[in-house]
């Protein structure tokens, strides 16, 4: 068996599973934030029903934290009180963003079953765990009952060799398997990342490569835990088990080859996330805005990346550049490496963590014929703001960088020339 | 069980990768109540569909429907805007288990995008899977569904799936 399907045999207490089977699971830790919650609180106080296991429940408000309008402010009221009536332990508002509060708390560990209602919940994938999304009501459900149906997932397994090229992360790496791929040949299947490209990779772009498979419609995204997993996860969790990983024979629907040695920083154009690009492709293209933060761009790797290219420079003058650490955690080692320092004197905004402009919930909702360069994870049409903006994704190095020359470039380019 | 067989007309067609942002995004989006929710159905992309859906009837789309985001606002919205059955190439798989979660049913049938124009009248069983192009008589196969989602479509959702389970203890 693979490693996905290893935990879904034993959250389903089955000897193995074969893709295709039918399982009722139990899970391990459910997830639900201010946006998602209030699909399903009322329900669950009409239905009177109580929390399964208090433990295995955390609740996070990131998506508009502080609210940006009323609607938002009813969202996290809405929250606080059933946290209260639940009394729930495992809460964390406005402290950063959920997919990166829950491996740093400790929240996360391989071989466990891991469900939130937010679609990049498959982020954890990056730690060897089981991590997929439903919606709010299946998450009353779940919040009530404590296990869920699936249906056991075919696995691509994604093998990625050679030395990581200067200036290429996680973002990089899943934007150029997008392109191939298209944003939906993964629908409803694994996505399994290994080879010596994923080894070399950093925790923080495992991460960022394992949230993005949604966009190709994965159910999850996986890596074997490894020694970096291990050394992550010390003092956060109880040591797990180290033998957790996939069989030597284990069988996939498809497997993928891909040399990255010589991988470019890639961008994603409007408005879809497999239109991808070298960033040297499509430079020129002027911006108005430029984002750093979120659940695939916010954490410490892209905000050093970023202070790299902002240091001794300004931001153009005609770009708003809005930096959006992922949690307070983040935020505070970036105040004591100087980074924040660095980003005010470039002349970028910085906000407090949570999911920012991503959404076009606030904090850079863009207008009519807007232009971003963002490091977030979508570029759908409206996705940040009006219907008629246009969106590029790119990591931080990329976006750094474009925010610098006011227009899209590869940033190896002005990396050399700064 | 009753209810198995949807007969319906086609009000409005949508294209392949409509993402759950442009079916209800964040910049419409002011409450999470169903009625309200219906309202901002598809705006940013169709400003008419509301007005199309009215009546009630079917909505056909491409590939990969309900994609990206996890909001179940996006079903909400089309349930509460007319929707009875959507009918797409395929599905997103959150959006797949957050329709079949609040009682909308969809139904996954490969080609169906060339071969429905709106206004035709369309029937489909959701239990044998088979649908049929009312004019033309032509009938077409469908993705099956597991029985216990037929059932849990039937009784209207998750909810009162839940209702019924906790009421007996």
């Amino acid at each position: 068996m693979n490693i996905t399907e290893k935990i879904l045999a034993k959250a389903a207490g089955k000897p193995s599973v074969e893709p295709g089977d039918i399982i009722e699971a139990k899970v391990d830790m459910a997830m639900s934030h201010e946006k998602a919650g209030p699909g399903f609180f009322d329900n669950f106080e009409k239905l009177n029903l109580r929390i399964w296991d208090k433990d295995k429940v955390i609740v996070v408000g990131d998506h508009a934290v502080p609210p940006s309008n009323i609607y938002s402010a009813d969202c996290i009221l809405k929250t606080r009180n059933f946290v209260r009536k639940h009394e729930l332990k495992n809460y964390y508002m406005g402290k950063g963003i959920c997919h990166q509060i829950m491996p740093e708390e400790g929240f996360v560990k391989p071989g466990s079953v891991i469900v939130g209602a937010d679609s990049h919940t498959v982020t954890q994938g990056a730690f060897g765990a089981f991590a997929t999304a439903v919606g709010s009501t299946e998450m009353a459900w779940l919040f009530a009952k404590g296990s869920l149906w699936f249906k056991v997932p075919e696995a691509m397994k994604f093998v990625l060799t050679g030395p990581l090229p200067e200036m290429v992360s996680g973002k990089d790496l899943i934007l150029k398997i997008f392109s191939i791929l298209g944003i939906d040949g993964a629908t409803y299947k694994t996505m399994e990342f290994a080879g010596s490209a994923i080894d070399q990779l950093s925790i923080d772009s495992r991460m960022t490569l394992c949230n993005m498979v949604v966009d190709a419609g994965a159910k999850n995204g996986i890596i074997n835990p490894d020694e970096k997993t291990y050394a992550y996860l010390e003092g956060r969790v109880i040591p797990p088990e180290k033998e957790l990983k996939s069989d030597p024979d284990a069988s996939y629907s498809r497997t993928f080859d891909l040399d990255v040695s010589t991988l470019e920083p890639q961008v994603a154009c409007p408005h879809s996330m497999d239109n991808v690009t070298a960033a040297g492709e499509i430079k020129g293209i002027k911006i108005d805005q430029a984002f750093i933060g979120t659940c695939t761009g916010g954490r410490m790797e892209d905000l050093r990346v970023a202070a790299r290219f902002l240091r001794n420079h300004k931001v153009h003058p005609d770009v708003m550049l809005v930096i959006t650490p992922a949690s307070n955690r983040i935020l505070k080692t970036a105040l004591k490496e100087g980074l924040v320092e660095t980003f005010i004197d470039a002349g970028a905004m910085i906000t407090n963590p949570n999911c920012g402009a991503c959404g076009g919930g606030g904090m850079g909702v863009l207008g009519k014929n807007e232009v971003c360069i963002s490091a977030s994870s979508r570029n759908n049409r409206g996705r940040m703001g009006h219907t008629e903006s246009r969106i590029y994704l790119g990591s931080a190095a990329t976006v750094a960088a474009s925010a610098v020359r006011g227009q899209i470039v590869d940033p190896r380019e002005m990396d050399r020339t700064a | 069980m009753e209810n198995m067989i949807i007969h319906e007309k086609v009000l409005a067609k949508l294209g392949d990768n409509i993402a759950t942002e442009m079916i209800t995004s964040s910049a419409y989006v002011t409450s999470s109540e169903p009625e309200e929710l219906g309202k901002i159905a598809c705006k940013g992309i169709d400003p008419d569909f509301v007005d199309k859906m009215k009546p009630g009837g079917v909505l056909v789309a491409g590939k990969n429907f309900g994609c990206s985001s996890s909001r179940e606002w996006a079903p909400v919205a089309l349930k509460a805007a007319g929707v009875k059955l959507i009918l797409a190439e395929f599905f997103a798989r959150i959006f797949y288990r957050n329709a079949i979660n609040i009682g909308l049913p969809i139904v996954e049938c490969e080609g169906i995008s060339d071969k429905l124009s709106v206004g035709e009248q369309v029937k489909v069983d959701l239990e044998t899977g088979e649908l049929e192009i009312v004019k033309s008589g032509e009938k077409l196969a469908t993705t099956s569904i597991p029985r216990f989602l037929i059932e849990r479509i039937n009784k209207g959702g998750l909810i009162p799936q839940l209702e019924e389970e906790f009421s007996h203890r």
